[in-house]
């Protein structure tokens, strides 16, 4: 009936995995309270769950992605305390424990940490940069959320019921195989990602289809926000790469639980292929991550550079360089697995070409703060933040990929500093620049600049302190993954490195409190116009929160600056001759109901419980049935109604709201007087 | 709530635009479908020799079988040409008599795929064998599932041929069916030429 679950399922055995399973279920509890007191179990239904707007849909999901890095973090900061005081001993974790946990962090911090928030920000932000009401797909964007939410939901669920995967967040078999991992960990990390990267190739293919359809008139390719390109890109990859994760995520399911030999020692199967198959996946997916936050840093640092782009076009043609480039590096991951020199050579200079169009960018950002008016708003710090810490990591990515020196380096905690330091600067701190710099555009007020300036001093503190002490113990020989080790040598660089995550913690701390006091004080922080930070670009055109519909009438653009230039023409704020009826998707309950049969799909999946995984499918199979016939999913907003809407948010902007544009408009070269037409 | 004349207008005019951004997705999806069976084939090149002293393909398989599975399935996407035909020239008693043939050759195909794997499972040959069996049912299964799951789209599109005749998004929902019955065609052509054809040569 229940498979192989059992009672013993429960971590009864341990304090520790105790502790983890009642923080679990103590939060899933607090939520649940929270809610009911708040009496906002209707409002959760009908506004956010079953909403298919794609800027509540964003939200949703940075929400699950702040949500799962406190979880991806308690288990860095977990790990560091033990390797602080393993010299020697055993520390306090257990080596199955410990394994668990750098599983578990990595798997969380990619797959549920940084694709949900890049994710969230592409939904909130790029449909209102290119001047769409919506993505191609509003229905598919709230089934993408859930499965993802759901893969989400089987990790948490590991900590409780049953035990996460010991075989790292790759997965290698043959330790990842049935034979040395007989346990449901490795099944929970297979069906976490299953569920969720069927999420992310449709929000691939969805985004693809929006950019290339849904742009307003006047938006020519070399007019989109530099966003908007990365959007783009990286939709390509995710529609392009994820296939891979599924094949060779389904390939080691069939391994582990119908004993096929895909993977396996004996019986003709090749574990080399799993690591090609995860590569060809995963070094795109480094990009996907890297990506969207180089296009944030590019919005921030034009905005708050207070000049336009510099080298719009070489920063494009460098995101399509990079894009491309990805699919063919993916055997650097594993020089050492015995290729000929041959092959190593070619993927190690194809590695080294993608430094190329890297540095054109971080050159391109600094020239565009060159002589600009900079403004050190906590999104304009961590992009400058980003910039120095960043080409460390580049850096010491090219020295990795010469074969030779990748030899020695190679599973050293060298590569863990590494790949760090490409994604905390790279990744991470554009997200929360991101975060900083389009908060106002989906909720309506700023937030504190003063936490927002603190979070980043404790981020780059702790970065630096717990990675460069890695760097070094990599040329030491400390191989990663060490529950305890011997070298008393190591441990002071150890010490350091766990304080350093204790900086991070303050980081996270901050960016708490930061939530918290701006919207403690959100009334004297309002965003009246909808622009805040006298932006640029488009998405600073609707109002904050934008109108279900973004634009009530849409607008034609003339410039890459498309709102820039409304403004310098004086046509931003204005009144359209007339308002039209406006169609907008119907909220439905088909988004929730697939992610639970998801997630219960992928349970019954770890646990054998065939007929539940059966019956989740047939009902899954079901519901597409139902969307597949339904032609009302559609519904009209008046022409009278949007006029009211309007008219109230016109109503409320006083004209000393407005940014000054005069120091903006363009002068004649002689006189230095501004030009007639402008301003 | 009813809606006016013009609103009507305005929603016809968005299911226009949206049908034509579906048609356009679902291209992109056929190409990452394009990629999954892309990689079932390179797994399958990989492995294919390695039958660990289990059968190999030349024992296992009968090119008379897998070329009648070939003419159902190649039939069955003519007969949808046909019913796409019909459907431009708006004759939906047509329509469902094409697919309905569609289907029949489609089914056909499925059970003779299910016959052969069958035997090939009571001859000792089933997919826990040898790396070359693991990736040979996957990667044919794979399209099994994938005609099995278009079958259930064409028995769904019959039903909705016959409850709402050819409206709109019936027929933006035929082309797009049609486009994913065609493309398991040329997987096929694929699977017999990498698969099939040289295992017995």
């Amino acid at each position: 009936m229940l498979g192989r679950l059992t009672i013993d399922a429960l971590p009864f055995y341990s304090w520790v995995a105790m502790g983890g399973a009642a923080v679990t279920v103590g939060g899933g509890i607090a939520a649940f309270l929270l809610v009911t007191y708040l009496k906002a179990w209707k409002a959760l239904w009908f506004d956010w769950l079953t909403s298919v707007d794609h800027k509540k849909i964003g939200i949703m999901y940075i929400v699950l992605a702040l949500v799962m890095l406190v979880r991806g973090f308690v288990d860095a900061i977990m790990m560091r305390a033990q390797q602080a005081i393993a010299l020697n001993n055993e520390g306090y974790l257990p080596p199955e424990h410990f394994e668990q946990i750098f599983s578990s962090h990595g798997t969380i911090m990619i797959f549920f940490v940084a694709m949900p928030f890049l994710t969230g920000l592409i939904n909130i932000v790029v449909p209102q940069q290119i001047g769409a009401r919506d993505v191609a797909f509003p229905f598919l964007n709230s089934f993408s959320f859930f499965m993802t939410a759901a893969g989400a939901a089987l990790v948490l669920v590991s900590l409780v019921v049953g035990k996460f995967s010991q075989a790292g967040w790759t997965g290698y078999p043959p330790y990842s195989g049935i034979e040395y991992s007989p346990g449901v960990g490795v099944d929970y990390w297979i069906w976490a990602l299953l569920v969720s990267g069927v999420g992310s190739t449709l929000t691939g293919i969805n985004f693809i289809v929006t950019i290339i359809k849904n742009r307003c008139p006047g938006m020519t390719y070399m007019r989109m926000p530099l966003f908007t390109w990365t959007a783009l890109c990286i939709s390509i990859l995710m529609a392009f790469a994820f296939p891979a994760l599924t094949v060779v995520a389904l390939q080691l399911a069939l391994d582990r639980t119908l004993g096929f030999h895909f993977f396996t020692n004996g019986d003709g199967g090749n574990m080399m292929m799993f690591a090609n198959l995860l590569w060809i996946w995963g070094h795109p997916e480094v990009y996907i991550l890297i990506l969207p936050a180089f296009g944030i840093f590019s919005e921030v640092v034009a905005t708050f550079s207070r000049k336009r782009l510099f080298g719009y076009a070489s920063l494009v043609y460098a995101t399509a360089c990079i894009a491309i480039l990805s699919f063919t590096v993916w055997l650097h991951h594993f020089f050492t697995m015995g290729s000929s020199a041959n092959v190593n050579a070619v993927f190690g200079i194809a590695t080294m070409i993608i430094a190329v169009p890297t540095g054109v960018k971080i050159f391109d950002w600094l020239f565009t703060m060159y002589r600009g008016r900079i403004e050190f708003h906590p999104a304009m710090v961590f992009t400058i933040g980003f910039m120095v810490t960043f080409v460390i990591g580049g850096v010491t990515g090219v020295l990795l990929a010469l074969p030779p020196a990748d030899y020695l380096m190679h599973n050293s905690t060298f590569l863990v500093a590494h790949f760090h330091n490409m994604l905390i600067p790279g990744a991470l701190f554009g997200y929360f620049a991101g975060m900083n710099y389009w908060f106002p555009k989906a909720f309506g007020f700023k937030l504190n600049e003063k936490w927002g300036i603190r979070s980043f001093w404790c981020w780059i503190i702790g970065f630096y302190l717990a990675f460069m002490p890695l760097y070094v113990l990599g040329f030491m020989g400390m191989t990663r993954r060490m529950e305890h080790y011997q070298d008393p040598n190591w441990q002071p660089y150890l010490i350091v490195a766990a304080l350093g995550a204790v900086f991070v913690l303050f980081g996270i701390i901050c960016i708490g409190i930061q939530l918290y006091v701006s919207a403690k004080e959100w009334g004297s922080s309002k965003d009246v116009t909808g622009d805040p930070w006298n932006g640029r670009t488009l998405e600073w055109a609707t109002s904050s929160p934008p109108a279900p519909y973004n634009f009530a009438v849409i607008p034609e653009v003339r410039d890459l600056d498309a709102f820039h230039d409304m403004k310098l023409r004086g046509q931003a704020y204005q009144a359209p001759s007339g308002y039209e009826d406006i169609v907008m998707p119907k909220n439905t309950w088909l988004g929730p109901v697939m992610g639970v049969l998801g997630f219960l799909l992928g349970f019954a999946m770890v646990w054998y419980i065939w007929w539940l995984a059966a019956l989740c499918f047939v009902a899954s199979l079901v519901c597409v049935g139902i969307r597949a016939c339904d032609d009302d999913t559609e519904f009209v907003l008046p022409a009278a109604e949007v006029a009211r809407i309007e008219g109230a948010r016109l109503a409320a902007i006083a004209p000393g709201d407005l940014h000054d544009m005069r120091e903006f408009a363009p002068r004649g070269a002689a006189t230095g007087a501004i030009l007639p037409g402008s301003a | 709530m009813t809606n006016t004349l013009q609103q009507e207008a305005v929603l016809a005019h968005e299911e226009q635009k949206s049908l034509e951004a579906r048609e356009f997705g679902f291209w992109v999806y056929l190409m990452t479908d394009a990629i999954i069976f892309a990689l079932l084939f390179a797994t399958y090149v990989v492995l294919s020799n390695n039958s660990a002293a289990g059968p190999t393909a030349k024992e296992l398989f009968d090119l008379r079988h897998t070329a009648s599975e070939t003419a159902l399935l190649l039939l069955s996407s003519l007969t949808f040409g046909f019913a796409t035909i019909a459907m431009h020239e708006d004759r939906a008693g047509q329509v469902v008599k094409w697919l309905v043939i569609s289907v029949g050759l489609g089914l056909g195909f499925l059970a003779m795929e299910l016959v052969e794997f069958y035997g090939m499972i009571q001859k000792g040959a089933g997919p826990e064998v040898s790396g070359f069996l693991s990736a040979f049912f996957t990667l044919v299964g794979t399209h099994g599932l994938h005609v099995a799951f278009g079958s259930i789209g064409i028995f769904v599109m019959i039903g909705q041929v016959l409850s709402k005749g050819l409206t709109l998004p019936v027929r933006s929902r035929l082309i797009r069916l049609g486009l994913f019955w065609h493309f398991l065609d040329i997987v096929w052509i694929g699977i017999f030429s990498v698969v099939y054809l040289p295992g017995v040569m």
